[in-house]
């Protein structure tokens, strides 16, 4: 069964059509790259796949279930995790907390009044695990404030993957990064087990090319090119679009 | 709380609140202390939406007023005070959800504004519909309840009364800050779209947060009339809203202790300063001006950063080494 299929999804702001008729298909444990120039719809459609905005048409299927009109929040319960492009953490609160509360999203512990966050120690201890799977565990009980642009990717990161994914979407995690931390979080990558179905947008195609196995370019909200690594670097229409000659 | 000198302050302070009707004696000083604790259980109800929830509310007052009014009404037509008191309560939680259902459209400035319009739709309420609040003539409240027996006629009783409101106010405000939803709701306020996105249901939170603030707004909104004996439509009037705003942005907001500092510094003003300054409502307003700009975080964590940068730096003039910066974060 498909982990991902798009269909048809359209949506634009105001005049402007920034998801075009957008279809895909993401099997089960794919990598899959969406690349395109800047404003061609990439992080929008990660906004509709996410429920963040809703789309004017179309629909969208996780694992064959329609969660099209299924409310933003609800999908992290069916196995949808994402990361920002724009670095979006709790800022008052240590790395810990903040993969605390990537945690209690999931649990019905959230809506408890009469418990001491604190002392929750099960899910504390795995946002600890959570945190030593990227390589934070020595720095958790740090403030973010304290804490470098590379390390707070990180822990963008380790908040998804606290989550558990099915679907595990990323949103230009190499964005501002050191060549070091390149490599750093592209470890990070290479050990999402293999259950996980990742899908990343990437706006520099070298970056991640050898990482995926398919494909998808995007050019002002439509789908141009979209096959494996080889297809989708020898189709003239990649170079044309992407390259620029 | 059970460390060292935190527990011990603690002690002191609920020592010395319990132990004041003996050292103030007056009662009219005890009846400021009376008003002290109710409007910080009003203030520490607002804390919750302004400080936690990062929702600012210029309608608090209606939601205070309506606890006030339909209390007040229900003894007028001869129910008990247990009824009246429960009935008022429940009333108050159905308004705040309306209230909420409604603001919670916005946030930010929006949100302001729709409280605003929602506050001063009470105010008229009370002041037009003359049928059933009596219009600008109130409402009056002949007797205080007496729980086990006790009276809460005199200044004294009534006094341990509120403060024994007032604490359990305080313990629900310090378990909810503590609790997993108290994070929840400081998380909406920080970063609304990313807890949606974490699978938070951020307009549920925010509205279980408002009824949660109302039920208190509520809770000293009866204190307030019992403490009277009367309502009228100034409780429900745009400065009470803006009164109980201001002690929460002077005292400090997101803080346990700020509005309770807010509230004493602005009912003290009211009864005390006012006896010997007519301009009383200017030495409050250049109060507000020296704590917004020398502690913009307000009177509480303003004084313990003060205090902590004074302690370190007499410690670190002899040795003159590892001074560390200091970092005020919220809870």
């Amino acid at each position: 069964m498909t982990a991902l299929a798009v269909n048809a999804l359209c949506k634009s702001f105001g005049g402007l059509q920034v998801t075009a008729n957008v279809n895909l298909a993401v099997e089960p444990g794919e990598r899959r790259l969406i690349i395109g120039p800047n404003g061609a719809g990439k992080t929008t459609l990660f906004n509709l796949i996410t429920g963040e905005i809703a789309p004017d048409a179309g629909s969208i299927l996780l694992f064959g279930q329609d969660i099209t009109r299924v409310a933003h929040h609800r999908r992290p319960h069916l196995g949808m995790a994402r990361t920002y492009q724009i670095i979006t953490l709790f800022g008052n609160d240590t790395i810990l907390r903040n993969v605390t509360l990537a945690l209690l999203g999931l649990s019905p512990l959230r809506w408890s009044l009469f418990k001491d966050l604190d002392h929750q120690h099960e899910l504390v201890g795995r946002a600890r695990e959570a945190l030593a799977r990227v390589g934070l565990d020595g720095i958790a009980d740090r403030p973010l404030a304290q804490t470098s642009y590379g390390e707070r990717r990180r822990v963008e990161i380790a908040m998804a993957l606290a989550q558990d994914p099915k679907v595990l979407l990323l949103d230009e995690p190499f964005a501002g990064l050191s060549i070091d931390e390149r490599r750093e979080v592209r470890q990070l990558l290479n050990a999402i087990p293999r259950e996980v179905t990742v899908i990343m947008i990437e706006h520099n195609m070298d970056v991640a090319l050898d990482w995926a196995e398919r494909i998808t370019l995007l050019h002002f909200g439509e789908v141009i090119v979209e096959g494996t690594r080889a297809e989708v670097v020898a189709n003239p229409r990649t170079r044309e679009v992407y390259l620029g000659h | 709380m059970r460390s060292g000198p935190r527990y011990a302050a603690a002690v002191a302070a609920l020592a010395l609140l319990v132990s004041l009707p003996l050292w103030v004696g007056n009662t009219y000083y005890i009846n400021v202390a009376s008003q002290i604790l109710l409007f910080a259980v009003f203030a520490l109800a607002l804390n919750v939406l302004v400080g936690y929830a990062g929702l600012v509310s210029l309608g608090h007052a209606g939601l205070f007023a309506i606890a006030g009014y339909s209390g007040a009404l229900l003894l007028q037509a001869g129910y008990g005070h247990l009824v009246a008191n429960s009935a008022a309560l429940i009333i108050t939680l159905a308004a705040s959800a309306i209230f909420a259902a409604l603001a919670l459209r916005s946030t930010g400035i929006g949100f302001l504004m729709i409280t605003l319009a929602l506050g001063q739709i009470v105010w008229g309420v009370a002041y037009r519909w003359a049928s059933l609040t009596n219009g600008d003539n109130g409402v009056n409240v002949t007797t205080r309840p007496a729980p086990f027996g006790i009276s809460l006629a005199n200044a004294p009783s009534f006094y341990f009364a509120t403060l024994v409101v007032f604490l359990v106010a305080l313990a629900s405000m310090a378990v909810f800050v503590r609790s997993p939803f108290g994070a929840s709701v400081r998380g909406t306020r920080d970063q609304a779209l990313r807890m949606n996105a974490l699978g938070y249901n951020v307009w549920l939170i925010r509205f279980l947060a408002i009824t949660f603030s109302g039920f208190w707004a509520g809770v000293s909104g009866l204190l307030f009339v019992y403490y009277n004996q009367f309502v009228s439509p100034q409780v429900s009037a745009l400065t009470a809203s803006a009164e109980v705003l201001l002690m929460v942005i002077a005292g400090g907001t997101a803080t346990l202790f700020g509005p309770i500092a807010g509230a004493a510094i602005v009912v003290i003003m009211k009864n005390v300063v006012s006896a010997y300054v007519e301009r009383w409502n200017l030495v409050l307003g250049v109060i507000f001006v020296v704590i917004i700009s020398f502690m913009p975080e307000g009177l509480v964590p303003g004084t313990v950063r003060l205090v902590r940068w004074a302690w370190q730096t007499i410690r670190a003039r002899p040795a003159a080494t590892d001074a560390q910066p200091i970092e005020e974060r919220r809870p």
